[in-house]
């Protein structure tokens, strides 16, 4: 029993890291309706930047976020505006294929720079400790994951709902000419939607980095289990993003007990499951 | 005659292969109050995405204050001192009344319009100033639409058929605070199909017919048969 | 007043047609020519220009923009191996029947994916992929994540000596690359094919034009995946060995063939012809530089996709006003016509 108990709670835990991994992919789609297809490259792509980033200044990778972050961000922010927005328009075509084309270009300017031998954030002590509560043993580090998930998602709940950047996110999102008549320039709030969206994906990549080790193929899977946490949440909709990456967190660690080999196969089931009785997620979002 | 606020110059605005205006000339003097009426079709909601900068021109066919700007960014014209108010209201939904106001304000131009004067102006709007921008009365979204334009603090405030679609007593409440949006001297463009109502608060009309300026001419001057031969056409 | 005519045939799809018959001839009797390596290269060739076809009917014409076709095409291999294995059939049958089942199969997937629009449709195809290669993964009889090869009786079944084989692949892979293009062009010069294109170019004219839109879709998404499915299995008769990783790789089934589509030219016909050229020469050119060629791949696709969206034959086409594959109609007047 108790090892079911545990197996839920480490999949809930893991749920908030593909929270991480789904609320850039959500915010970008929120504001410019763009399906990043590198999404998942570009949080690989963060995590050897803080292994680049740990190893130059020999730092944590939880103080290499103090350096990855802002390079994330900027890079998103010319990523949008130098490509990315002349993209954007009324065929979906041209996004998807050139976020495809940036996706192949990301993970293979990775094998070329870093092989294909997997690497790891190493963050010393805190990966081996863990907390006793009432018999079950949590790990600190998913505990403090799980909590900077939240708390991002809780930060970006704020920034779009009470700050003015957020108001402008929001306009544009509804109505692009009207939001343009009221003096916001469209191509620099998409630039600094990306910047905030890749400066989540940053934290996700730094999170994955130091849980579990990595290499330059794994963009695909983690821009699917993104997609699938956005799904099962409800588009549009951030804490329910939170709630679709711990459903698909344990759907997998349930699977994985059951046997290892089920445990990605449980998290897809899950989601073509919540596809067939629940079209629009669990958590749509509500217009008023 | 005092250099012109707004002039536009021989504008032939297109939509792709469709031409909608024909060298369309206007000069609007700083503090008047212009009518624009016409038919459905006429070019007059064209204009006003020109004049906007949603519709890109050539750089000299819209000069606004001194400077051409028909192919400039609808957003920085805004920022020059231009606000519409769409035809349709068209707030955000996503967004509160009040949060459709501040966004209104983001242009960042200093004046006399803030927040607590559009809820002077519109007392109803800071009682639902919380509720969802799509929950209010279509007349009271007019309002949070004219207040979310004011909040800009334009110099010039283009308003594109704010009475389509309200009943006449909401009509008339909405336009008497017409004298109170004009009076401290901004400059007003009125795009109305209501022709008496256009012709009540403005001292200067044009009158478009199939993109072309077909009659122009001081409110006080221009008759009522001349606008009718003008807006349908029928005149030899 | 002069006399017109409405027709869809051009001097140049006349010429084509001849250049065409040329060419065809002497692929087929490339065994007779050509060496083992070479016919290797052109049967890959062959396959890869009907995946290009299949994903440009998808997401040229019906709008259905699929990353996840790799789930087809290791399918379709898949059931190579354990139709022929476990059902004893011929290797021939088993590639008729692996399209069939996955035709069968992709009924309630699309019921499923079709609830995504747009992209996320994209993403949805690729979850439907990783459930395939996870599954087969499972399936220890056929040697599960390792993979297995195809027993020697098997591979024998089809013809006795060596060159016999050979041949005979070589000749099913061109056969299966001329089908596919044929009933593509057949199929969008059918009235369903008029319907795929008003979608195109608007969905809501077509919904008001009576056309039921997610029947048509449905429709080519099921043909396609049978089609794709059947060139799996002849990819995998190639191969002769498979595994989960190689059967359902989504950089060799589904982003080199998006980048021949867009580099050809997506939603015209020729695109992909011109496209699997470029890819192949690309390829046999810069192959030696691994990584770099791909990343040189995936920059000249987002090139394209930026500058020409309508591919190399876009360009040809508006230099030249050709059209290989008679699809338009044109007013031809009588003084042209003599």
């Amino acid at each position: 029993m108790i090892e079911w108990v545990s197996a839920v709670t480490q999949g809930v835990l893991l749920g908030g890291l593909y929270a991480l991994f789904a609320a850039g992919l959500s915010l970008i789609f929120g504001v410019m309706r763009l399906v990043n297809i590198a999404h998942g490259d570009l949080i690989v792509f963060a995590a050897y930047l803080g292994l680049s980033t740990t190893m130059t200044f020999g730092i944590n990778p939880f103080l290499a976020l103090f350096v990855v972050v802002p390079v994330m961000a900027g890079l998103g922010y010319i990523l949008q505006r130098g490509l990315l927005n002349r993209t954007l328009g009324e065929d979906i075509l041209p996004p998807l294929l050139v976020t495809f084309g940036l996706s192949v270009i990301l993970q293979n300017a990775l094998l070329e720079g870093y092989t294909a031998d997997p690497r790891k954030l190493s963050a010393g002590t805190i990966e081996t400790a863990s907390l006793s509560v009432g018999g079950l043993s949590v790990g600190v580090l998913p505990l403090l994951t799980f909590a900077i998930a939240v708390a991002v998602i809780a930060g970006l709940q704020w920034v779009f709902y009470s700050t003015s950047a957020g108001r402008g996110f929001r306009a544009v999102s509804d109505n692009q000419e009207i939001a343009q008549i009221m003096g916001l320039n469209k191509a620099h709030v998409f630039g600094l939607a990306m910047a905030l969206a890749l400066a989540v994906t940053a934290i996700a990549g730094i999170l994955l980095g130091v849980r579990t080790s990595f290499d330059p193929s794994i963009g695909g899977g983690r821009l699917i289990f993104g997609f699938e946490a956005v799904i099962i949440g409800g588009l549009g909709s951030l804490w329910g993003t939170l709630a679709g990456g711990i459903i698909l967190g344990v759907a997998q660690t349930i699977g994985g007990k059951i046997d290892p080999g089920w445990q990605l196969l449980s998290g897809h089931i899950a989601f073509l499951a919540v596809l067939a009785i629940r079209p629009n997620g669990l958590f749509p979002r509500v217009d008023h | 005659m005092p250099e012109p606020l707004l002039s536009l110059n021989a504008l032939d605005a297109r939509y792709g292969d469709f031409q909608a205006l024909y060298g369309v000339d206007m000069q609007i003097i700083s503090g008047e109050v212009v009518a624009i009426i016409g038919a459905n079709g006429a070019g007059k909601s064209t204009l006003m995405r020109s004049i906007s900068g949603l519709l890109p021109n050539e750089s000299e066919q819209v000069v606004f204050k001194g400077r051409p700007v028909g192919d400039w960014r609808a957003d920085r014209i805004a920022k020059l001192g231009v606000a519409l108010v769409p035809e349709g209201r068209q707030l955000f939904p996503s967004l509160s009344v009040e949060e459709n106001l501040k966004l209104g304000g983001a242009v960042g131009r200093k004046g006399q319009w803030s927040l607590d004067a559009v809820y002077g102006l519109f007392p109803v709007l800071k009682e639902r100033r919380h509720q969802a921008s799509n929950a209010l009365s279509g007349g009271q979204q007019q309002m949070a639409a004219i207040g979310r334009a004011l909040m800009a603090n334009p110099e010039l405030i283009l308003f594109d058929e704010i009475s389509l679609g309200l009943a006449p007593v909401v009509i008339r409440s909405i336009y008497e605070a017409f004298p109170d949006i004009v009076r401290q001297g901004m400059t007003a463009i009125i795009v109305e199909q209501d022709i008496s109502r256009a012709l009540s608060v403005s001292s200067r009309v044009y009158c478009l017919q199939e993109g072309r300026v077909s009659l122009t001419g001081r409110t006080d001057d221009v008759n009522r048969d001349e606008i009718t031969a003008a807006y349908f056409g029928l005149a030899a | 007043m002069s006399d017109s005519a409405v027709t869809r045939t051009t001097s140049a799809a006349r010429a084509a047609t001849i250049v065409a018959f040329v060419v065809l001839v002497a692929a087929a009797a490339a065994p007779w020519w050509a060496g083992r390596a070479d016919m290797r290269l052109m049967s890959e060739l062959y396959l890869y220009l009907s995946l290009a076809c299949l994903w440009n009917l998808m997401a040229g014409y019906a709008g259905l923009v699929s990353v996840g076709q790799q789930a087809f095409v290791g399918f379709g291999g898949y059931m190579l191996f354990a139709l022929t294995i476990f059902g004893g059939l011929h290797p021939i049958a088993a590639i008729v029947l692996a399209g069939l089942l996955a035709a069968c199969l992709s009924v309630p997937i699309a019921s499923l994916i079709f609830r995504l629009k747009g992209a996320y449709f994209a993403i949805g195809t690729w979850v439907v992929a990783e459930v395939f290669r996870l599954s087969f993964a499972q399936i220890s009889a056929l040697g599960g994540g390792s993979g297995s090869s195809l027993p020697v009786s098997v591979v024998k079944s089809l013809a006795a000596s060596r060159s016999g084989r050979e041949s005979l692949t070589y000749w099913l892979a061109l056969g299966a690359a001329i089908a596919v293009i044929l009933s593509v062009y057949l199929f969008l010069r059918s009235r369903k094919g008029l319907a795929l294109t008003a979608i195109r170019d608007s969905e809501l004219a077509a919904s008001g034009l009576g056309i039921d839109i997610w029947r048509a879709k449905l429709e080519v998404y099921v043909v396609t995946s049978a089609l794709t499915a059947i060139i799996g299995g002849l990819i995998f008769l190639q191969k002769l060995r498979i595994s989960p990783d190689a059967a359902f790789s989504v950089n060799d089934w589904t982003a080199f063939v998006i980048f021949i589509v867009v580099i050809g030219g997506i939603g015209t016909l020729e695109g992909p012809i011109i496209g699997t050229l470029i890819f192949f020469a690309l390829r046999e050119t810069l192959a030696d530089f691994g990584t770099i060629y791909l990343m040189i791949l995936g920059l000249v696709a987002i090139v394209i996709m930026l500058t020409t969206p309508k591919g190399v034959w876009g360009l040809i086409r508006d230099r030249l006003d050709l059209e290989l594959f008679p699809l338009a109609y044109r007013v031809q007047l009588d003084e042209t016509r003599k």
